[in-house]
């Protein structure tokens, strides 16, 4: 597979734990911010104000400064009917795009898939972070995960390089492909040759690079900065995946949630910097969302699972605004106490694999879906 | 059987009941028996359930600061995988490690590691009695309250997280109950919190306890499963217990835990079992015996499907990391630098006493991306290669003294002492030709020779056969 400088580039930043999206973009006009959150509320004067109707939470100045240059657009009500409140259940039916059923097959995995047919790049699609999740995940897809990109290869104790080749030598051939060794094994056996290759074309990205770009101390800051590595060294790249936890706000949320927000939105700021400083801002598109928003009332020091929750789009090709609609607060249309989702995410995965990535969604997300205007 | 039969045997049982063993410690076992093994593992010294005595002495004596590791989450998985590498009574330490799947409990949330810690002891001193005992304890464990927001959740405003997962995720699992049934069972444990903290300064940490207020506890009726009364939390329990749902849910856990890998949980509403009649027969003693673990876990060690699922597991992190420290003996004593035991894990995917969510870790070959398994391979290959490691010297005094020599004795001694594994043909002919090209052992320089039996120690544990448990 040949890649060029212009392929366009998604970024997935997953918030996971359920973020909150009454209290992230919020409608300051509404007395039923007021009356549902008689605990777990930003003062109104601390909020950025967006427009006329909405307003970002404090911490999301970077985010808003992005926002005011047009680089931004923000889905609302985004989620799917019956949400089942469950984190690992509705992180599932993101990842899977199957409400309905356990499905195996992730919709990102099923780009890469696409982007990759033929196995060419290992390293089409990398996950920074421990393990793989779900959405990443189809069968016989190679992915990389990719912990701590200084420190990365295999066997690496074995410092003589004569040994070291030979014993790779042996590695190569005790992983290649058997016939009968059984779908675990074939899992293993793939895994291990796709270690290998990646191993050998990532380790240049470090040595590569160079910036004047000061990432912020945080985890999600961290695999940003890998991420702007991995991207800058031309590896073929085409998915980056990571996440940022936990919005699980059930108790502290008024500490939690905005040390969370300025983690994450320093950390963007840092990252997008980073591509300008090098020209290379213009083919990369950011995609963050949470597994599902919380219940409008508070519990006294957090909030409960809910459903519909918000989703942003960043990058410099972005028409920047507001999506959708604000789901109804009034206690009549609420679900369970729940803000009822009036888009589907699959729409929005339709949008970024249709017209950002340029292929056809429909069997990526089982389906047709209404689209939205931000690209 | 043949004596190696019997160590095989032997090594598959200790790396499922334990955290393997070495060759010296099979062949002790194997003279003991295999049931009787399995008799001294149910049955540790009463003494020794809170963390066995000895160990725990030389961890507190060496590294006061692991016994209270407070807000140094490190230190406190690194106590904990001492226990697992150097218990004398492993089971305990790997049933508080099953429990500890299923329970999972985080310190991203809870932020003091002396309670999870303190979680960990009430695993290793109830894990193995009956199962409501346990699920009561859960109920009333600090960190489980603070983790699931129990001392949020109040007469007047219910905090429904830690009813359901109760429900969904310790007991039943999902599609077995209502949503009213989460909102009962929540309201069923009102009150049920934690006394309130002491500032942590000037003094630092104090302990959580327990407390249950009476005045916080709604004492109305409630109707939970088909019941209706005015139920209080042990109540609850009670009903769960008695659900066949929970019968199935939890022996779905240990059978996925000690015998064979299963399908993720989100998945077990759908999927059969990958060995019903096992299940039936481990959901038959369950219920026969009253809930009680032991009982289970003696008919499941003893089983046929248990001996016979060889291969069929893939290692947790934490399995490779201790059985891979205990077979070449290292942190057999505290030194300097005990963290690495702790973060070695979370390396390959599974931050102890840390799990990513309430749903804990998934399993099986979940365990396996390109990085872990370069994490796993590459720790098990930089241990079993080091000669300075008073394991692996044995392991090379032992192939000496048995006149090893040629280059398929080699591998076949080497593949004995990594736990009796079993290579495909293809794999182990591959492994042959690549000792072939460094000749016969030469005993006459051992320095040489030792390096040469590290390397080979090391590619076998780079086999896929090795990432199995």
């Amino acid at each position: 597979m040949t890649s060029t400088q212009k392929d366009p580039v998604l970024v997935v930043l997953q918030l996971t734990g359920g973020n909150d999206y009454f209290n992230t973009v919020i409608p300051h006009n509404d007395p039923l911010y007021m009356d549902n959150r008689p605990f777990i509320k930003y003062p109104l004067e601390d909020l950025i104000k967006v427009d006329d109707e909405l307003s970002f939470m404090p911490s999301m100045g970077p985010i808003k400064e992005l926002y005011d240059q047009g680089k931004v657009a923000v889905i609302h009500g985004i989620g799917y009917p019956d949400s089942p409140r469950s984190h690992f259940r509705s992180m599932d039916i993101w990842h899977t795009c199957e409400p309905d059923k356990v499905g195996i097959e992730g919709w990102a995995g099923r780009v890469t898939q696409q982007l990759d047919p033929n196995k060419e790049n290992v390293l089409t699609a990398i996950n920074f972070g421990h393990g793989l999740p779900r959405a990443l995940v189809v069968p016989g897809v190679p992915v990389a995960a990719i912990a701590d990109l200084s420190t990365y290869g295999v066997l690496t104790g074995i410092t003589d390089q004569d040994q070291r080749s030979k014993a790779l030598d042996l590695f190569a051939r005790m992983y290649s492909p058997a016939i009968g060794a059984g779908a675990v094994t074939d899992y293993l056996r793939g895994t291990g040759m796709d270690a290998l290759k990646g191993a050998d074309v990532v380790k240049v990205a470090p040595e590569m690079y160079s910036s004047n770009v000061e990432y912020p101390n945080s985890a999600i800051a961290s695999h940003l900065k890998d991420i702007a590595q991995v991207y800058l060294a031309d590896l073929g790249t085409r998915i980056f995946y990571t996440q940022h936890a936990t919005f699980d706000t059930h108790a502290g949320e008024l500490n939690a949630h905005p040390i969370l927000w300025r983690e994450v939105s320093e950390g963007i700021t840092a990252f997008f910097d980073d591509l300008h400083e090098h020209g290379r801002g213009d083919n990369v598109l950011m995609y963050l969302f949470s597994e599902f928003g919380r219940r409008v009332h508070d519990n006294g020091s957090g909030t409960d699972h809910g459903a519909a929750g918000a989703a942003f789009v960043i990058g410099d090709k972005v028409n920047g605004g507001m999506y959708g609609e604000y789901p109804s607060r009034k206690a009549e249309d609420l679900e369970q106490g729940d803000l009822v989702p009036s888009y589907d995410f699959r729409g929005a995965y339709t949008s970024i694999v249709e017209d950002w990535m340029g292929m056809d969604a429909k069997p990526i997300v089982n389906g047709d879906f209404e689209k939205l205007g931000f690209l | 059987m043949s004596h190696k039969e019997d160590l095989a045997q032997m090594a598959h049982l200790m790396r499922r009941a334990g955290f393997g063993a070495t060759r010296e410690e099979l062949e002790r076992r194997v003279a003991v028996g295999y049931e009787s093994t399995v008799e001294e593992l149910l049955n540790p010294p009463e003494d020794d359930l809170a963390g066995p005595a000895g160990t725990f002495a030389m961890l507190t004596r060496y590294h006061p600061n692991t016994l209270l590791p407070g807000g140094v989450p490190t230190l406190g998985q690194s106590s904990w995988m001492y226990h697992m590498i150097n218990s004398p009574n492993p089971l305990v330490e790997k049933v508080a490690l099953f429990w500890h799947h299923v329970f999972s409990t985080g310190n991203s949330k809870v932020d003091n590691c002396d309670q999870l810690l303190e979680q960990v002891d009430m695993f290793r001193k109830f894990g193995m009695g009956d199962y409501r005992t346990m699920l009561v304890e859960l109920s009333k464990n600090p960190a489980m309250i603070y983790w699931l927001d129990n001392n949020e959740n109040h007469r007047d405003a219910v905090n429904e997280n830690w009813g359901r997962e109760l429900l969904e995720l310790f007991s039943m699992g999902v599609s077995n109950y209502t949503e009213v049934d989460v909102r009962e069972a929540s309201r069923a444990f009102t009150g049920w919190t934690i006394a309130p903290k002491i500032p942590r300064l000037p003094y630092g940490r104090f302990p959580w306890k327990f407390d249950y207020r009476e005045e916080d506890h709604d004492d109305t009726e409630k109707t939970f499963l088909g019941h209706t009364g005015n139920f209080n939390g042990e109540d609850i329990i009670d009903i769960i217990v008695r659900e066949p749902a929970t019968l199935r849910f939890i022996c779905r856990h240990l059978y996925n835990f000690f015998v064979a890998d299963e399908v993720q949980v989100p998945a077990w509403t759908i999927e059969p079992a990958r060995d019903e009649e096992a299940l039936g027969t481990m959901m038959n003693t369950l219920e026969e015996s009253g809930y009680d673990m032991k009982a289970l876990l003696r008919v499941m060690f003893n089983s046929d499907f248990f001996k016979e699922a060889t291969y069929s597991k893939i290692k947790s992190p934490a399995e490779v990391v201790a059985g891979t420290l205990r077979l070449v003996e290292d942190w057999n004593m505290p030194r300097p630098g005990i963290k690495d035991i702790g973060l070695q894990p979370g390396y390959m995917g599974q931050s102890i006493l840390d799990p990513p969510s309430v749903e804990g870790w998934y399993t099986g070959p979940e365990w396996i991306n390109s990085g872990s398994l370069l994490a796993r391979i590459n720790f098990v290959a930089d241990r079993v290669a080091d000669t300075s490691l008073s394991g692996v010297q044995k392991i090379i005094a032992d192939m000496k003294s048995e006149g090893v020599s040629t280059p398929g004795e080699l591998v076949q001694a080497s593949l004995e002492h990594m736990g009796f594994l079993e290579l495909s043909p293809e794999t182990q002919e591959q492994l042959l030709g690549h000792a072939k090209g460094g000749g016969n052992l030469d005993w006459s320089n051992e320095a040489a020779t030792g390096t040469r039996i590290g390397e080979v120690l090391a590619l076998v544990g780079a086999t896929t056969e090795y990432q199995f448990g």
